[in-house]
């Protein structure tokens, strides 16, 4: 009778697979991809991570964060110590380069000790400022970002304002587009299910929620702190696929980058999020030869996404495309009843 | 023990912001299954009272008491959790959902499967929705909104989402039912489905209801008893009969000698 609303809600693991087979084929003909295109697809795909994931925190949850970068910073800098200096040290005798062994095998929990530690930053952060209704967050994260960025800037063990340099490039086609499908695969089942419901009824109305039983700031810190760790992830990504980090590429503006993507891919959209991430990174490749006209090229076209939104459009078409049993039971344009 | 306790019980509550005092030593006591009505001029107290109640503000002084246990202080969503369920004066939907999915977010505070196993989707996670989405319709179709089940539900006619907002209380389990002016903006006609639904609510439920509302003939048509609330204060109660003729109601709530409209 109806057909969506009885949906049984299957195992959406079989995209999942899908996702990660591009991205061992990606891998596997690498050698014919070179380089440029390479790390565009890279920047692509650190982007999609960051996008999707800060718009669990601003898109599902509502709350506005204004630091998504400064947890990129905080992955990026923990990793780079893991692999430059923690690993090394602890098996001196294994060969440490960007494609040895070694690092390679050692880069998912790498991967995941950044996460982790971003994650708990983000559990500082947000655990206080998120028991509070209202715009405290956006005070908060704005703060936070600019603290993490002056303490980096100021610590010698890190290079202080120089950055690090010498960085590994473990990062390569498998791990980068890997981790965007592992990202999107989580975030969307996160959502199409009656847990992941509870943000959205927090979004839409806190005191509401609240009085279904649903505890909000909970809700609302598990949505930031999982925001922080993927963009944990992502920060030590792109740590081990540009080699060179300096905290000046962790500001502000970098956060405010990410935020274009959510709002231009509908917010609460993922994989429109995911489309808009992915336009505007190269968006800001083809931008490249313009020089100086650049900004303005760049943002008139922001303008003019912002007017006609074809990415947040495009989120619904590209995700009819995906299986009925993906999306679960998220039909609420379009009543079918027979 | 839950039986020798009222289902809640409020001890000699005040609420003052600042200077001002929204409610003063105000006590009453509501017995399980009971169908209770809470009447009062505008300003008398009564939002504030269930502002209390729930846990959106905590008592300046008194006691609340949930079946003996103290919830004065504890925040909205673990006072639903013990049993206390409400709707809202203004409408609170969630408006970006649809509306099985706003019934169904009533179950995600006693949700089984957390975040990880969610993301997992195994097959205790399957097994949990599949029940939460047969619960839920069965809900929607007991209270004849089942056809809307896929409408966003800011779509719906007013009396309907009032009447969903009653449906996604009623999905906690709640025994004790809060509604805030259910009969706002309601023609007769959707009045006197109302009544009818409350009534089911408690017969068939076995909820107790406390009824805010200012429509005189829908309280004093379903409510057993009632409490005048009259500038913070408990000004009368008892049987919708006595409160009809108590001569001190029909000047505080009616003002002066208005008393033909209290029927």
């Amino acid at each position: 009778m109806f057909l969506s609303y009885n949906a049984r809600i299957k195992n959406p693991r079989v995209a999942l697979a899908a996702g990660i087979a591009v991205a061992v084929l990606l891998q596997l003909g690498g050698g014919s991809i070179d380089s440029y295109t390479t790390q565009v697809i890279l920047f692509a795909a650190i982007n999609v991570i960051l996008a999707v994931s800060l718009n669990l925190v601003m898109g599902e949850t509502g709350q506005f964060s204004l630091c998504h970068a400064a947890f990129m910073a905080v992955g990026a800098y923990a990793s780079a110590l893991l692999t430059g200096k923690a690993l090394p040290a602890l098996f001196p005798h294994l060969a440490w380069t960007g494609a040895s062994w070694a690092s390679q095998l050692t880069f998912l929990p790498v991967l995941i000790i950044a996460g982790l530690i971003a994650a708990f930053a983000g559990l500082i952060v947000g655990g206080p400022s998120l028991r509070l209704r209202g715009d405290y967050l956006a005070m908060v994260t704005l703060g936070f970002g600019e603290i993490i960025r002056v303490l980096l800037q100021n610590t010698n063990a890190v290079g202080g304002a120089r950055g690090m340099e010498g960085i590994l490039p473990v990062t390569n086609l498998f791990w980068a587009v890997g981790a965007a499908a592992v990202t999107l695969y989580m975030m969307i089942s996160l959502v199409h299910s009656t847990y992941g419901r509870g943000f959205h009824a927090v979004r839409d109305d806190e005191i509401a929620a609240a009085a279904m039983g649903i505890d909000t700031t909970r809700f609302k810190v598990t949505a930031f702190v999982i925001g922080a760790f993927f963009a944990g992830v992502a920060g030590a990504l792109y740590a081990h696929a540009v080699e060179f980090i300096s905290p000046d590429g962790f500001n502000f503006l970098r956060s405010f980058e990410i935020i274009v993507m959510v709002i231009l891919g509908g917010l609460g959209r993922p994989v429109g999020v995911a489309v808009a991430a992915i336009l505007i990174t190269l968006l800001n490749e083809w931008l490249r030869d313009l020089s100086q006209y650049r900004m303005v090229v760049y943002a008139l076209i922001i303008i003019l996404f912002m007017i006609f939104r074809p990415t947040e459009s495009l989120g619904p078409i590209l995700g009819r495309l995906t299986p009925q049993r993906f999306r679960g039971s998220r039909k609420s344009e379009a009543p079918k009843v027979a | 023990m839950r039986d020798s306790h009222p289902l809640l019980e409020v001890r000699n509550c005040s609420l003052r912001f600042g200077g001002i005092a929204a409610l003063t030593d105000v006590s009453i006591k509501i017995e399980a299954g009971e169908l209770l009505g809470l009447i009062g001029p505008n300003g008398a107290g009564k939002t504030s009272l269930f502002n209390i109640l729930t846990g959106v503000y905590r008592p300046t002084e008194g006691e609340i008491l949930f079946e003996g246990g103290l919830i004065a202080g504890l925040p909205s969503h673990a006072i639903n959790t013990l049993g206390m369920a409400r709707t809202f004066q203004n409408i609170r939907l969630f408006g970006s959902l649809d509306v099985g999915m706003n019934v169904r977010t009533s179950f995600i505070a006693r949700l089984r499967n957390g975040l990880v196993k969610t993301v997992r989707r195994g097959r205790s996670f399957r097994n949990e929705e599949e029940g939460i989405q047969e619960e839920g319709r069965r809900l929607l179709s007991y209270f004849g909104l089942e056809h809307a089940a896929l409408h966003p539900s800011r779509s719906l006619p007013y009396g309907d989402q009032r009447r969903l907002e009653i449906v996604r209380a009623l999905a906690t389990k709640p025994r004790l039912l809060l509604l805030d002016e259910p009969a706002a903006g309601m023609n007769p006609t959707e009045k006197e489905e109302l009544k009818r639904l409350i009534a089911r609510v408690r017969d068939e439920f076995g909820t107790a209801v406390l009824l805010v509302e200012h429509d005189m003939k829908v309280v004093m048509g379903i409510c057993e008893r009632l409490y005048v609330l009259d500038q913070g204060k408990v000004l009368a109660s008892g049987t919708p009969s006595e409160i009809r003729s108590n001569p001190k109601v029909i000047t505080a709530y009616l003002g002066g000698n208005h008393g033909e409209e209290a029927v």
